[in-house]
């Protein structure tokens, strides 16, 4: 092994795998983050993975860190190198001083490798080979024989990963006991061949608490069931299909009547998303929660139905976990794109409510707070998820639900108040919220039905094509938006230690990587106020905020700053005042990136002008 | 015509239901489409089926898309909710509206422009999924509203009111709605309300996927020589294989017709459709053999119309969703919400 200054490190580094898409690699790694995390140790994993079944480049990074950060971090400290395709670069991306842990049955020239890093060779295919025979066998366990090898090297203990495996295959004692055999190969192996434990080590910590470790996906579709929809039509569409497959689980497990096993939910894969939205918008007419889960495509493709939504005053929840553009490829990648395309979707003048939550546990509160607001604002609520948030396990409070808590239906007309002869307008202010009264189909059989348009009628819902009454609803239309600025989740504000005259604005995946970066420019020396937008409309304090700074970076991950956009327009801010800071390649934000830009920044401000000249 | 107020007083004498509602209980909003429309004459018939079926107006949902035919909504069941949705997703609207609430009877109607062109994958999905409906398509070959472009369904060779020779194939909704499967295929004309009513009422009636294709010449802009959709044409083509006498309850059945030429079908719900055979060879439970005998008399240039497909035993999308028989939209927290409980047990897998 080279001597290459190696980096030392204990409970503080980031490990990438490259693998090849479909080799039964993601279970092996998920595995190796999994068992750091029973050590007490954050983690923090990522795919990065290719639009494809079999054959293509696919990694796994996982950061680990006992201070809690949770963000990517940028760079690499070691990397597993199992896919030859990807080699050269993956050797590159390490840091000087990292490791390299590598198949090495096959004897490689030296120029593949680099001075300033440290090489770990392991006869992987060499073992496997001699140990299995069934070709399928031999490559799901070479990559349990490299997390042992791993666990040797990193001083992983084997026997949490042997009770992680033990859970994995509870019942099937054939599968756990050749498993637990492959594991015990790759460290038996690197125990007996190499110096461990290397530079990079676990240690029993005791920093994870009661968190749990869930997708965004998976947790914005328990929100989904916990607040009560009934309905879900969706489309398959990278990376929010596993919103909709973990929906129906969800349901399978909590849905069906104990007895009669039938199913309290509806689910229809649809056609495609026009499709979706619109069996979406027919429940939500009708008086079922519904929802439906997309990304920016399919987003595009509702438009029509969005808007529909906004002028018909019907419920409906979009989940939409953001992707990078269209094609295939990019959209496998992580990005916070679609801000304007929903806040303002479709035709003729419309606004919509975005709820944008940070991490697993704000998707499935704000799921389930999606069907609330839908219901009192009658109108689509959007859950901004993106593929960072949606397709990551992300370590996270552990969900809570209040059994006292009740659904707000909003504002629905019975049958007994129609009865009683209380006036129902559909499209009529009663109490100045901009909310009107709704009635369910089928409700009374002579009061309270009325046909639904998207324009041209009166507060009664009768046909009219006067524009004063067009106006007159257009005007509502905005004191609803007004409504939904107190009913939203507030942005959340942390200020310096010191008194600043700068701040910060960011909103969903990005805030790990903010929190963490606000550490790394404190110790710059560099001070910042920061909020966090959790909703559109924007509350009040997200101008006084602006206001009582002199200027303030929006941090987003998209080309055009599209937040920025959003707040100048809406609330009517100099742009000047707001510094955009975007990224948008792909990868998530990182603490680095932003420290890096943020910092810089800042540092160019502080050049003492030239002196006027007096003359 | 909106601005002139239907009278509400009516002919004391007029006949009433089993409900004790008369024809003028199941009316809507006067009709704003060109005078002699054959769309009026379809709401007129719908008002006849609702009114015959004693079907309480406000349990049903009138849903459609947009264009001539989806106005028609407002024109009858004036106590019922109504949807004048998006162009060409109809489908999709009444199939959600269906998820929510399957107590309610569902009426679909629409165009050809909205169901053949813009809205032909949703009318096929909705089909296939059998979604528990009456779906009409009020079908005149033209885009009324947009002045007489044509639609997907107008004939190859038939010709606009400006001259203009259609050269592309025709769209046949029954056939269609055959092959997608269908459990409830009949095709009519605006102008025989003998045969048309009940056929509504059966369809209504049908527990699955209704659809009817209604021949309903525009005056405005297709009821010219030239045309196939035309009234003249469609009288001179049309090619009935059966007719209807809708039957409901289970009261003893007493049919004069001649031995051999009536067919009773017997639906899910206990109704019974007694079939007067017109055409002794034709089978309306064969799915293969209707299809067929569709594409071979529209080669001929007939139209065929009448009771054209039924299965008796169809099951809806409830029931291969298998939900519960509760209105999905009337469970609450406690049916819903799996609690706090669970979600700590859930919690403590994710550790």
């Amino acid at each position: 092994m080279p001597t290459a200054n190696p980096i030392s490190s204990v409970n503080d580094f980031v490990i990438r795998f490259a693998n090849v898409n479909g080799s039964g690699s993601a279970s092996a790694n998920e595995l190796f983050g999994r068992s750091i995390l029973r050590m007490g140790v954050p983690v923090s994993p990522r795919n990065i993975f290719p639009s494809n079944i079999q054959g293509l480049p696919t990694w796994y990074e996982v950061r680990v860190s006992e201070a809690g950060h949770l963000g990517a971090r940028g760079g690499v400290d070691m990397m597993v190198a199992m896919n030859p395709q990807t080699w050269d670069k993956d050797v590159a991306s390490i840091e000087p001083g990292g490791y390299l842990l590598y198949d090495s049955t096959k004897p490689m020239p030296k120029s593949k490798f680099r001075d300033d890093i440290n090489v770990l060779g392991v006869p992987l295919t060499a073992i496997t080979n001699s140990t299995y025979t069934d070709p399928r066998q031999r490559q799901l366990f070479k990559n349990i024989i490299y997390l042992g090898v791993l666990s040797a090297l990193l001083d992983i203990d084997p026997k949490v990963i042997e009770t992680l495996i033990a859970e994995q295959y509870k019942g099937k004692e054939k599968l756990l006991s050749s498993n637990v055999h492959a594991l015990h190969l790759g460290r038996d192996y690197a125990l007996g061949n190499l110096k461990c434990p290397i530079g990079l080590r676990v240690q029993k910590a005791d920093k994870v608490g009661d968190r749990i470790f869930i997708e965004g996906n998976s947790a914005a579709a328990l929100g989904a069931v916990y607040g009560g929809a009934t309905v879900c039509a969706w489309y398959p569409i990278t990376p929010s299909s596993s919103l909709a497959d973990a929906f129906t689980s969800h349901c399978r497990r909590l849905r069906h009547d104990p007895e009669t096993k039938q199913a309290k939910y509806a689910i229809v894969q649809g056609e495609d998303e026009l499709a979706s939205i619109g069996i979406v918008i027919g429940a939500g007419w009708n008086g079922a929660r519904a929802f439906t889960a997309t990304s920016g495509p399919g987003i595009s493709l509702m438009q029509e139905f969005i808007g529909l939504s906004y002028f018909a005053e019907i419920p409906a929840v979009i989940v939409d976990v953001q992707r990078a553009g269209p094609s295939t490829g990019m959209p496998t990648r992580t990005q916070q794109c679609d801000i304007i395309s929903t806040a303002y979707a479709s035709h003729g003048d419309t606004k919509h409510v975005l709820l944008f939550p940070e991490d697993p546990a704000e998707a499935f509160e704000m799921t389930a707070q999606a069907f609330d607001l839908a219901d009192r604002l009658q109108t689509t609520i959007f859950v901004m998820l993106d593929l960072d948030i949606g397709m990551n396990h992300r370590l996270c409070r552990s969900l809570k639900w209040d059994d006292a808590r009740q659904y707000d239906r909003g504002k629905i007309m019975t049958a007994d108040m129609l009865q009683s002869g209380k006036d129902f307008g559909r499209y009529l202010d009663v109490d100045g919220d901009g909310i009107p009264f709704r009635t369910y189909p089928g409700t009374h059989p002579t009061k309270g039905s009325f046909f639904t348009r998207g324009t041209s009628r009166d507060r009664y819902a009768r046909y009219t094509e006067e524009g004063s009454a067009y106006a007159d609803n257009m005007q509502r239309l905005l004191r609803k938006f007004e409504t939904a600025k107190d009913l939203v989740p507030r942005p959340l504000q942390a200020n310096a230690d010191k008194p600043t005259k700068y701040g910060v604005i960011y909103f969903g995946s990005t805030s790990p990587a903010m929190d963490e970066a606000i550490q790394l420019l404190e110790a710059r020396g560099q001070q910042l106020d920061r909020l966090r937008v959790r909703a559109f409309p924007f509350h009040s304090s997200v101008a006084s905020f602006i206001a009582e700074h002199d200027f303030v970076y929006v941090v987003e991950q998209n080309r055009d700053s599209q937040l920025r956009s959003l707040i100048v327009n809406e609330c009517s801010i100099d742009p000047v005042r707001l510094v955009p800071i975007v990224h948008y390649d792909g990868t998530p934000i990182t603490a680095r990136f932003i420290a890096h830009a943020i910092g810089d920044h800042l540092d160019a401000l502080k050049i003492t002008p030239l002196r006027k000249v007096v003359s | 015509m909106t601005y002139v107020a239907k009278p509400l007083f009516h002919h004391p004498d007029l006949p009433k239901n089993k409900l004790g509602f008369t024809h003028r209980d199941y009316e809507g909003k006067v009709s704003t489409l060109c005078a002699g429309c054959g769309h009026d004459s379809i709401t007129a018939s719908i008002i006849e089926a609702c009114f015959d079926l004693s079907i309480e107006p406000h349990r049903v949902a009138k849903i459609s898309g947009i264009g001539c035919s989806s106005k028609t909504p407002d024109y009858f069941l004036g106590n019922s909710h109504g949807f004048n949705s998006v162009h060409g997703r109809m489908p999709s609207v009444l199939t959600g509206a269906n998820l929510a609430n399957r107590d309610l009877i569902y009426l679909g109607v629409s165009g050809d422009g909205d169901s053949a062109s813009i809205g032909f994958g949703q009318f096929a999905h909705c089909m296939r999924r059998g979604v528990n409906m009456t779906y009409i398509v009020e079908n005149n070959g033209v885009y009324g509203l947009t002045k007489g472009q044509f639609s997907a369904t107008a004939d190859r060779g038939s010709k606009s009111k400006r001259g203009v020779v259609n050269s592309d194939n025709a769209i046949d909704m029954a056939g269609i709605a055959l092959q997608l499967g269908a459990s409830f295929v009949a095709r009519s004309f605006s102008g025989d309300k003998k045969q048309l009513v009940p056929l509504i009422k059966a369809a209504i009636e049908h527990q699955g996927a209704a659809f009817i294709d209604v021949i309903s010449p525009c005056v405005a802009f297709n009821n010219h020589a030239g045309s196939t959709k035309s009234f003249d044409y469609v009288r001179e083509h049309n090619e009935a294989v059966n007719f209807l006498d809708f039957i409901t309850g289970r009261a003893p059945i007493h049919i004069d017709y001649a031995p051999g030429t009536v067919e009773m079908v017997e639906q899910h719900d206990g109704t019974v459709l007694a079939l007067r055979k017109l055409n002794a060879e034709y089978d309306v439970h064969d799915r293969q053999a209707a299809m067929s005998f569709l594409h071979h008399q529209a080669a001929d240039g007939q139209i065929v119309t009448g009771l054209l497909y039924v299965e008796e035993d169809a099951e809806d999308l409830h029931g291969h969703l298998n939900t519960v028989p509760a209105p999905l939209n009337t469970l609450n927290e406690k049916d819903l919400c799996p609690g706090s409980a669970a979600l700590e047990k859930i919690n403590a897998s994710l550790r």
